[in-house]
């Protein structure tokens, strides 16, 4: 099973594990893992489920969508290259460690 | 309630309802039900996760985790065949189909690309201080009253006039977009009375509205100006632009408007929550939150199948359409500690009363934001809220919400 890492900003860590197709922001979401607010529930509009995904898990995510690329330039926090909308993640197959890093603020 | 034997199916692939299913003979549209759905939800909500609603033949779920199940499944529960009773695979639709309401992917993702530029929360930044202005403005002339319309005075006139601005549409005749409104989620029920009552009195609101979505009649740096500019980028026609200027406004302001009336409503009803509020403003957002999922604006609508299907353990041929009661699951105790209590403490995030998945709503954002300016508004500067009569509910078959509240404000001492 694949292990989701989320890591706060103050550097706290929790793991959880996966099935292979899960959402990154609602896993966090049902773990009420804080600093993910995902105000818009998933629909895309809100930018407020921004992580930064760590290099060895990024690659293997689907690419930003247009969509995405639009939100991502609402994020409250800087963007940066490792910039994704949690909403947007669904694990795939062949992962088995992934770690986000969660922003310290969504907006 | 009656439970009837299961009929008879001509039409389906399945028997409807599939043995071991409920089936009610419960008018979810019935004015008894309007006037308070809740006990009805609930009694929905333990016949099973999905029932058949033999009225109509349609199933229904209420409960959190199926209502979900099926707005994030956009390939199985779809759209293309109307989010109403009328199935536009095989029935005449009361309207031209809309192209980001009505419609599945990829047509829908290249629409709604468009309404999540326009609309996203780095464009509505620019809005905030003349939404602001304007939230202080009518709260001020409230306060200079006393005694005023809770509904009329301020959920129905800022969204018509910051969200008309917004848009771009002409000054007079704004009143004609609430009828129009309530005539679209009329429609999303069956063609009963209240349906054939409201088309009857629309009156000149289809004109105007038509007239007001065309390019000429917009100001040149609202939502309906960018919706062309679009056009003329080649990102949709110019057909379909002057067509989601009619949904921006058809889907924007009656539903923002209830929901800001529900929320007058509640905080009147409940002194205690708005002595929360009034003590800390900030919390307007979290209150809005709260009202959309404990006193829902949109309380259902349908999905369409697009193949034969499992629901909840449930066989379900294709084009069945299934009802979806968002408002329903927002009351689940199966997600929410206690449900029925109205808590503006309450992290009610997670509520579907905007939808859920590709479809949730495409002005959730703007709609929060005149919902938390006005609140905070109202909030920073009123001291009290008093109810001095029954609020005047209004009947619809799909939105929920008031049209009158008469109240006395009392200003803060400062």
């Amino acid at each position: 099973m694949p292990t989701i890492t989320y890591e706060l900003a103050d550097g706290t860590r929790t793991d959880i594990q996966v099935d292979v197709g899960a959402n990154v922001m609602r896993t966090a979401i049902d773990a009420d893992i804080p600093g993910i607010v995902a105000e818009c529930g998933g629909a895309a509009m809100c930018a407020t489920c921004h992580v930064y995904l760590e290099k060895d898990s990024a690659s293997a995510f689907t690419t930003i969508s247009d969509v995405e690329e639009e939100m991502l330039e609402c994020v409250a926090e800087d963007r940066q290259p490792e910039s994704r909308l949690s909403c947007q993640l669904y694990v795939p197959e062949g992962i088995e460690k992934i770690i986000v890093r969660i922003p310290e603020t969504q907006g | 309630m009656k439970f009837q034997q299961q009929p008879e199916s001509r039409s389906h692939s399945y028997p409807v309802p599939v043995e071991g299913v409920t089936s009610l003979d419960f008018d979810p549209y019935a004015s008894e039900v309007l006037r308070d759905p809740y006990p009805h939800y609930e009694m929905m909500r333990e016949a099973g996760p999905i029932v058949w609603l033999e009225k109509y033949g349609v199933y229904a779920v209420t409960r959190y985790d199926s209502v979900r199940n099926v707005l994030t499944d956009p390939e199985t529960y779809c759209s293309s065949a109307g989010v109403g009773l009328t199935n536009f695979h095989t029935e005449e639709p009361w309207r031209q189909p809309s192209i980001i309401l009505e419609v599945d992917p990829p047509e829908h993702t290249k629409t709604r690309a468009v309404f999540t530029r326009i609309l996203s929360p780095r464009a509505l930044k620019k809005l905030t201080s003349t939404f602001e202005a304007q939230a202080e403005l009518m709260v001020d002339r409230m306060i200079e009253k006393g005694v005023c319309d809770g509904v009329k005075d301020l959920a129905d006139a800022f969204p018509i006039k910051v969200f008309g601005d917004a848009v771009g549409v002409p000054k007079d005749g704004r009143e004609h977009l609430l009828p129009y409104g309530d005539m679209v989620f009329n429609a999303f029920g069956p063609a009963n009375d209240r349906f054939k009552e409201c088309l009857a009195n629309l009156g000149p609101a289809t004109e105007w509205i038509t007239k007001a979505c065309q390019r000429e009649n917009l100001t040149p740096d609202g939502f309906g100006a960018e919706l062309y500019a679009a056009a003329d980028a080649g990102e949709i026609s110019h057909e379909d632009a002057g067509m989601l200027v009619r949904t921006t406004l058809s889907a924007g302001l009656d539903t923002t408007i209830f929901t800001m009336g529900n929320a007058l409503v509640n905080l009147g009803r409940n002194p205690d929550q708005w002595a929360v509020l009034r003590d800390d403003p900030k919390r307007a957002r979290a209150t809005i939150e709260e009202v959309l999922r404990y006193d829902s604006t949109f309380h259902s609508f349908y999905r369409t199948t697009t193949k034969e299907t499992e629901l909840e353990g449930v066989p379900l041929a294709r084009e069945q359409k299934v009802l979806v009661f968002v408002a329903s699951a927002n009351r689940d105790p199966r997600h929410w500690v206690e449900p029925d209590r109205f808590d503006v403490l309450r992290k009610a995030t997670g509520n579907m009363g905007f939808g859920a998945g590709i479809h949730g709503c495409a002005g959730q954002m703007i709609a929060r934001m005149e919902g938390e300016i006005a609140l905070r508004t109202l909030a920073s500067k009123v001291e009290s809220i008093e109810l001095l009569g029954e609020p005047i509910l209004h009947f619809n078959n799909t939105v929920r919400g008031y049209t009158s509240m008469p109240v006395r404000v009392t200003a803060k001492n400062h």
